[in-house]
């Protein structure tokens, strides 16, 4: 990147490729929130019929956790997480057209938003029974503990999700069988408009990590920085057969639950006090300090996100809607090997 | 040579755990115990605790797991302890399993079994003793096989574990040591989706599936010999998918029909059969579809609570002369 030649000039190979990688971050987690942003207005055009849920303020924490994981992990995202696909390398334009329910969309116009998962890029997509991918995780996980793989699940939830009971047999599971899974909680404070005190008695859903025998460790899920740190060492740790464990990422959802919440139950001073803890800014402020002109940085960056964000529009406004019959297909898998015919439309 | 429904289910785990490396088994008590009923009984001593695992209380887990692994691929064999526990995994199966492919677009597939020890007539009481196919059968996505014999037990299991898609295996408790049968000694399967006419009659069919098909039969060969009536018994041996051809041939060969099963009747799979027959068929019969399944109530404890309840064969001997006379 020209932008980074001056302060690449005296760094040593695995400093500038770190630099890079820091670079690359920053253009991901920028991507993301251009996406939203353009999301959020193309639900205002009634573009986009359905939920839409921001995950705004919160793209640190999937552009952090997701940064080392490779090809073969597997990854369940929340409805929140629509970072998790464009760090995992799903098409911008394919992105849309699920958002679209426009016939190359992950799911083909099956289902809103989020459910569409893509496992060719290891993403799962997780239903609307928050909590419940985490089993899925902790099957997954158990899968490369049978074959010895050294790959490792994912399963982010948020404090809402929780509660539920799905997320408590998940972990007791792994801990018990020391499978290789991770599960993020992106604490947000807010289960729709029900505040953290409302939902549990304590302060970190972290704390809950001992009772299953496991570690649980708390990041400020705004600071890019930090959650990479942490997941780097947790991702390597828990790959090489180091057990489960569990990241709660603390964060405010800036948005309201969805597009049609105002979210007006929050405290304005709350969001005000939060919203100055933008993780992109903040992150801004970091690559100052390692020397690039961020002024400079931005402007190209933005310029970059902007394009990519208006040709995944393009390309899903020019796609066409699924075939009114095509609901009845894709139900059932054919015999044979699962996988060996992705384009199978599953009549069976 | 001659085995029990239940060894026929016990051979069929070990045989494609032999096939193939990707089946293993899950549940509570299956690995030490071998099962509460023993039907996993030798196969963590054949195949190791990786294969064989042991889970804690936790059916929405054991549920959700198997269909984590069945994405990535292998083919989970997970057993719910006694049917009844299923109704604690429903949102993992009826959302998470059965909707996968869908919402995938296509491009994932979910090769997972979820057995489930059902039924009554073993004095389990009110939760040991649930018939829950029908909470099923209309779930898009998810396949149901109902097997009634040792063969079918054996041939329906090996199926479903070679199947891409979800299957619900409703295998029933009291059949588990109450029959025998000799089986081949080779390789064999039977296909999900179609039934077997167990019985060809002229008078009048009965349309059956799991704990009721002996039933059926035995009062077939009563009513055979004490009125001459001659009675036609179809086990449907899956019923998603159903094989409506098979429904619909006997009902237009007999041109009446009883529809047994041991479930309770409103909301019961027969209130479907029943309907099939009824839009399609309505031309070939001579008498109004009859069904006979367990009261509308829970499947209760005590001795004659329990027999007040469920079918039994003088029951269904009623019912046939009953249909027969109309």
């Amino acid at each position: 990147m020209a932008e980074s030649e001056s302060a690449a000039a005296t760094l040593s190979p695995e400093a500038s490729a770190r630099m890079e990688f820091e670079l690359h971050l920053y253009y991901q987690m920028k991507l993301i929130r251009a996406f939203e942003e353009r999301v959020s207005r193309l639900h205002r055009q009634n573009k986009i019929l359905g939920g839409v849920y921001s995950g705004a303020g919160q793209e640190a924490i999937v552009t952090g956790i997701c940064s080392p994981l490779r090809e073969g992990d597997f990854v369940a995202p929340l409805h929140r997480d629509l970072g998790v696909f464009l760090m995992m390398g799903v098409d911008a334009g394919r992105l849309m057209a699920q958002l679209m329910g426009k016939e190359s969309g992950l799911s083909r116009g099956k289902d809103s938003f989020l459910h569409g998962g893509d496992l060719e890029h290891g993403i799962f997509g997780s239903t609307s029974m928050l909590g419940s991918s985490l089993p899925i995780a902790v099957g997954a996980a158990l899968k490369f503990q049978i074959k010895r793989e050294k790959q490792v699940a994912v399963a982010f939830f948020g404090e809402g999700a929780s509660s539920r009971g799905d997320v408590h047999e998940a972990m007791n599971f792994a801990g018990v069988r020391k499978l290789p899974v991770i599960f993020v909680c992106e604490n947000n404070r807010f289960a729709y408009s029900t505040p953290l005190e409302k939902q549990m008695a304590i302060e970190d859903v972290a704390s809950r990590a001992e009772g299953y025998g496991f570690k649980g460790h708390v990041v400020s899920g705004n600071d890019l920085l930090a959650v990479v740190q942490l997941s780097e060492r947790i991702v390597a740790k828990t790959r090489e057969g180091g057990g489960p464990a569990l990241i709660e990422c603390k964060t405010y959802r800036f948005r309201g639950h969805s597009e049609h919440d105002p979210a007006l139950y929050r405290d304005k001073e709350e969001l005000v006090e939060w919203e100055s803890r933008d993780p992109i800014p903040g992150y801004e402020f970091y690559l100052e300090k390692r020397g690039h002109d961020v002024r400079h940085l931005r402007e190209q960056i933005d310029e970059r996100t902007r394009k990519v964000v208006q040709e995944a529009v393009d390309f899903a406004e020019n796609d066409r809607l699924p075939e009114a019959r095509e609901a009845l297909e894709d139900l059932y898998a054919p015999p044979g090997v699962p996988g060996s015919n992705n384009s199978n439309n599953g009549k069976s | 040579m001659e085995v029990t429904y239940l060894t026929a289910i016990n051979q069929a785990l070990h045989e494609e755990m032999r096939r193939d490396e990707n089946v293993f088994v899950m549940g509570e008590d299956v690995a030490e115990l071998g099962g509460a009923f023993k039907v996993t009984d030798g196969l963590l001593a054949a195949f190791g605790d990786d294969r064989v695992i042991d889970t804690p209380i936790s059916e929405a887990l054991i549920v959700g797991a198997g269909i984590g692994a069945a994405i990535l691929g292998m083919r989970p064999v997970v057993e719910m302890q006694f049917g009844d526990f299923i109704s604690c995994a429903f949102d993992q199966i009826v959302n998470s399993a059965a909707t996968l492919r869908y919402r995938h677009g296509g491009r994932a597939a979910c090769p997972l079994v979820v057995r489930a020890p059902s039924g009554g007539g073993i004095h389990g009481a009110l939760f040991h003793s649930q018939n829950t196919e029908a909470w099923f059968t209309r779930v898009p996505g998810l396949k149901v096989v109902t097997p009634a014999t040792a063969y079918d037990a054996k041939g329906l299991l090996k199926a479903a574990i070679r199947d891409n898609n979800p299957v619900i295996y409703f295998e029933h408790k009291r059949l588990y040591r109450s029959i025998k049968e000799d089986l081949p000694d080779g390789e064999f399967v039977v296909p999900i989706g179609v039934a077997e006419v167990r019985q060809t009659g002229r008078d009048l069919s009965i349309i059956t599936y799991g704990g009721t098909v002996h039933q059926s039969l035995d009062a077939a060969r009563i009513v055979e010999k004490e009125d001459g009536l001659s009675v036609e018994v179809v086990d449907l041996r899956s019923l998603l998918p159903l094989d409506r051809d098979a429904i619909l041939a006997t009902a237009r060969k007999t041109g009446k029909v009883l529809v047994v099963h041991e479930d309770r009747l409103t909301g019961g799979f027969g209130g479907e059969i029943a309907a099939i027959v009824a839009e399609h068929a309505f031309e070939s019969l001579d008498a109004p579809v009859r069904r006979l399944a367990a009261a509308d109530t829970h499947t209760p404890f005590s001795t004659p609570l329990e027999e007040f309840v469920l079918p039994n064969s003088n029951k269904i001997v009623e019912a046939i002369r009953s249909l027969a006379a109309y």
